[in-house]
């Protein structure tokens, strides 16, 4: 074994990258299952017909999403399939507006904009936008609110008008109310558990 | 000259142009922040933002391309094969990249359809380009494949940078084809976005930047081949052997099982060893020659990329890669900082020190005099280790008022955004922002004024 000789450390490179890339080829497909739409950590589409929470779980030390009930959005049932095409739509509402070179999803994507994975639950809806747009209901102030974002600013940081068509919104709600069932271990941690200001 | 270096002086024009676009971007992005309601409704943040970004990607890509077709006649002693077409893509790369900027200026997003994906804003981060245009990047980086690998065939020679060169373009290409699907499901989007993302920064372009610092190395200082053919297969050994697990340090909160948590820790933490290891390296070599160089410049930006890659990918990363830490800082400003001392550090030094051995190349000096590019490299280094502190006492104070205390809800967000820590960071980075354009500036006007002719023996002995 010659370390000042090239070729021992080649092998090394070599062997070292095949090797793990072969442990990431297992976990990949492991992974891959356990976020699949209905596999353990990822809900069924159709999951938007009911209630969501996210409480601490002691025994996963750290906060999980709780499915309760029947809470239909827009108070109709929708089939899994309907549930599918929402989403869909949804989703590409997020990509055409580029929605996530302003907010994250997940702690992914830009930091203008505060974190949607927990949109759907966060207590302003009830507290700001119900109130300021008239609605009655939290998704209906939440489509009110992406279709015209400009006219209920919260702050000096507003959001700007992407032109979303009522369906747009309505899938993307439906979208939002599906992610915040994702189980992300725990992130964000504490949601809404704290006051408003330090 | 070659023919192919000729090609690589345009790709390093057209980098540098974009870095100042990008730069102008950049400062534009962080004005939003102080100054929240220009061009609402106009020209919106996310806009500003992909410009930033999208233009970093793509210079910085131009720029190793202009690298490797530089050295590679030189290393195999030939005309690269297929020069035409690399000329042609050269401009098809360039309409493609004003296509595409012109779009996002001007059209911005469209529908929620897949007519926006293929022709208007895909919206997904580094890869918002529309389909068309990704593809033609795909198109590029075959033909310049293709350039690489016929000239080693036809020179019937290989050295072992080159191979490494040629494997690394695999993978390259093969991570970037998640520039095109629309996933439903947000977890697996994001699970082979990071592929494309994680594997790219923290994988591939590490070992493209190694191959074509390990160039610079023997060109500038005349180290010997040997020597940094060992050190290359170290680096890859170390940098694929954490990276590629290391991966899971984007894996903890998407939806992906919790084992990510450990393992991604774990290897992500070992991350910045090989990065150690190049700056060890760097400081040998130059103890080894004294510290003398025909090429100043480039000397001080080799080793600035060693350094930087370190301390900005290499500490900054570590500092919040354990999921402890990262459950909080997260998607803040200090991910933002990491972001750019990485991105600065790895690689736009890197692609500086390589504008300077070109500039000696074309201007024929036996050493590169002046002062402008010393004030260039102050202000520049000066600037973004500025921009960087600020975002991370602003990312900081997100991570604990918006985070820890506030429960990141949409008022804990306000709240940290209000906060002094936060308020006083954006405007100290927009200083900084200026101080660093300030650099380009000195950066550009000494890239492109002529040194003082020395008049030696033709300095390069022209290729046989
Ligand atoms: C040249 C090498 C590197 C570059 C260019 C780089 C760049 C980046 C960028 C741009 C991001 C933000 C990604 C996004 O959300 O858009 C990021 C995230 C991250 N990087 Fe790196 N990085 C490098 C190396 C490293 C290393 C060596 C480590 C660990 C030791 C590391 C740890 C992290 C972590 C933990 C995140 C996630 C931040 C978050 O949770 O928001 N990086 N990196
Ligand atoms: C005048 C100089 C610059 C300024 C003022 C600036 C400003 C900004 C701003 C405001 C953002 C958006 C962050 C957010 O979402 O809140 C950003 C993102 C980014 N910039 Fe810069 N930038 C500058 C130079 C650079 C340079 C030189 C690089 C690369 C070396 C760079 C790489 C990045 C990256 C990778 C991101 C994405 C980070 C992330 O989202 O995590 N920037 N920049």
């Amino acid at each position: 074994m010659d370390i000042q000789d090239p070729s021992f450390w080649r092998s090394g490179a070599i062997s070292t990258t095949l090797v793990m890339l072969v442990v990431l080829a297992f976990l990949t497909i492991d992974s891959l299952q356990v976020i699949s739409v209905g596999g353990a950590n990822v809900p069924k589409y159709d999951v938007i017909n009911q209630q969501i929470g996210y409480a601490y779980n002691w025994s996963r030390r750290a906060d999980v999403p709780v499915i309760g009930g029947p809470q239909p959005l827009f108070g109709k049932t929708v089939t899994e399939a309907e549930a599918a095409g929402l989403m869909r739509t949804g989703k590409l509402v997020i990509q055409s507006r580029a929605c996530m070179d302003c907010h994250t999803i997940f702690g992914n994507g830009a930091y203008y904009g505060p974190d949607l994975t927990k949109s759907w639950l966060d207590p302003a809806w009830q507290q700001i936008w119900m109130p300021m747009t008239g609605k009655t209901t939290r998704e209906d102030a939440m489509v009110e609110f992406l279709m015209h974002p400009d006219k209920y600013p919260t702050w000096t940081r507003a959001m700007p008008n992407l032109h979303l068509t009522e369906d747009e919104a309505r899938a993307t709600v439906a979208y939002l109310k599906w992610i915040s069932a994702v189980d992300t271990n725990g992130f964000p941690a504490n949601f809404g558990q704290a006051g408003t200001s330090p | 000259m070659y023919r192919s270096q000729k090609l690589s002086l345009r790709y390093y024009a057209a980098a540098i142009t974009l870095f100042g676009v990008m730069i102008l971007f950049g400062l534009l992005s962080a004005l939003y922040y102080l100054f929240p309601s220009m061009l609402f409704n106009v020209f919106n943040f996310n806009m500003s933002k992909i410009m930033h970004i999208d233009t970093l990607v793509i210079w910085l890509l131009m720029g190793f391309l202009g690298a490797v077709y530089w050295y590679l006649p030189k290393e195999l002693g030939r005309e690269v094969v297929g020069m035409w077409l690399a000329e042609l893509m050269f401009w098809v790369f360039c309409a493609a990249v004003a296509v595409v900027a012109v779009v996002f200026l001007f059209v911005q997003y469209g529908g929620a359809n897949e007519f926006s994906m293929w022709f208007i804003n895909q919206g997904r981060k580094y890869v918002e380009a529309p389909r068309w245009a990704s593809i033609g990047i795909v198109i590029v980086m075959l033909v310049f494949a293709y350039n690489v690998i016929a000239t080693c065939i036809k020179a019937q020679r290989m050295t072992g940078i080159l191979w490494v060169l040629v494997l690394d373009l695999i993978p390259l290409l093969v991570v970037y084809l998640d520039a095109f699907p629309v996933v439903t499901n947000m977890s697996v989007d994001l699970y082979w976005w990071w592929w494309l993302v994680h594997m790219w920064v923290e994988s591939t372009w590490e070992v493209l930047i190694g191959c074509v610092m390990a160039l610079v190395l023997m060109d500038v200082m005349g180290t010997s081949r040997r020597i940094v053919e060992a050190w290359l297969y170290i680096e890859v050994m170390l940098v694929l052997g954490a990276g590629i697990l290391g991966l899971g340090h984007h894996y903890f909160w998407i939806g992906t099982p919790q084992y990510w948590l450990s393992i991604g820790g774990f290897f992500s933490a070992l991350e910045p060893l090989p990065l150690l290891g190049m700056v060890v390296h760097s400081i040998y070599d130059a103890g080894m020659h004294r510290m003398k160089t025909a090429n100043q410049p480039a000397f001080f930006w080799i080793t600035a990329e060693a350094f930087g890659n370190f301390i900005g990918a290499g500490v900054w990363g570590f500092m919040m890669t354990l999921p402890q830490i990262n459950l909080f800082s997260h998607g803040t400003q200090w991910t933002v900082s990491h972001g750019h001392f990485a991105f600065y550090g790895a690689y736009v030094c890197g692609v500086i020190a390589v504008l300077y051995v070109a500039k000696q190349h074309v201007s024929g000096a036996a050493t590169l005099t002046g002062r402008a590019w010393k004030w260039s490299f102050g202000l520049l280094n000066f600037g973004m280790i500025g921009m960087v502190m600020a975002l991370l006492l602003a990312g900081m104070a997100q991570a604990f008022y918006g985070r820890a205390i506030g429960g990141s809800t949409l008022m804990a967000f306000t709240a940290a955004s209000e906060n002094l820590w936060f308020t006083s960071g954006m405007w100290a980075r927009m200083l900084f922002g200026v101080v660093f354009a300030a650099g380009y500036v000195v950066l550009v006007y000494d890239l492109l004024t002529s040194p003082k002719r020395v008049p030696v023996l033709q300095a390069q002995p022209e290729p046989a």
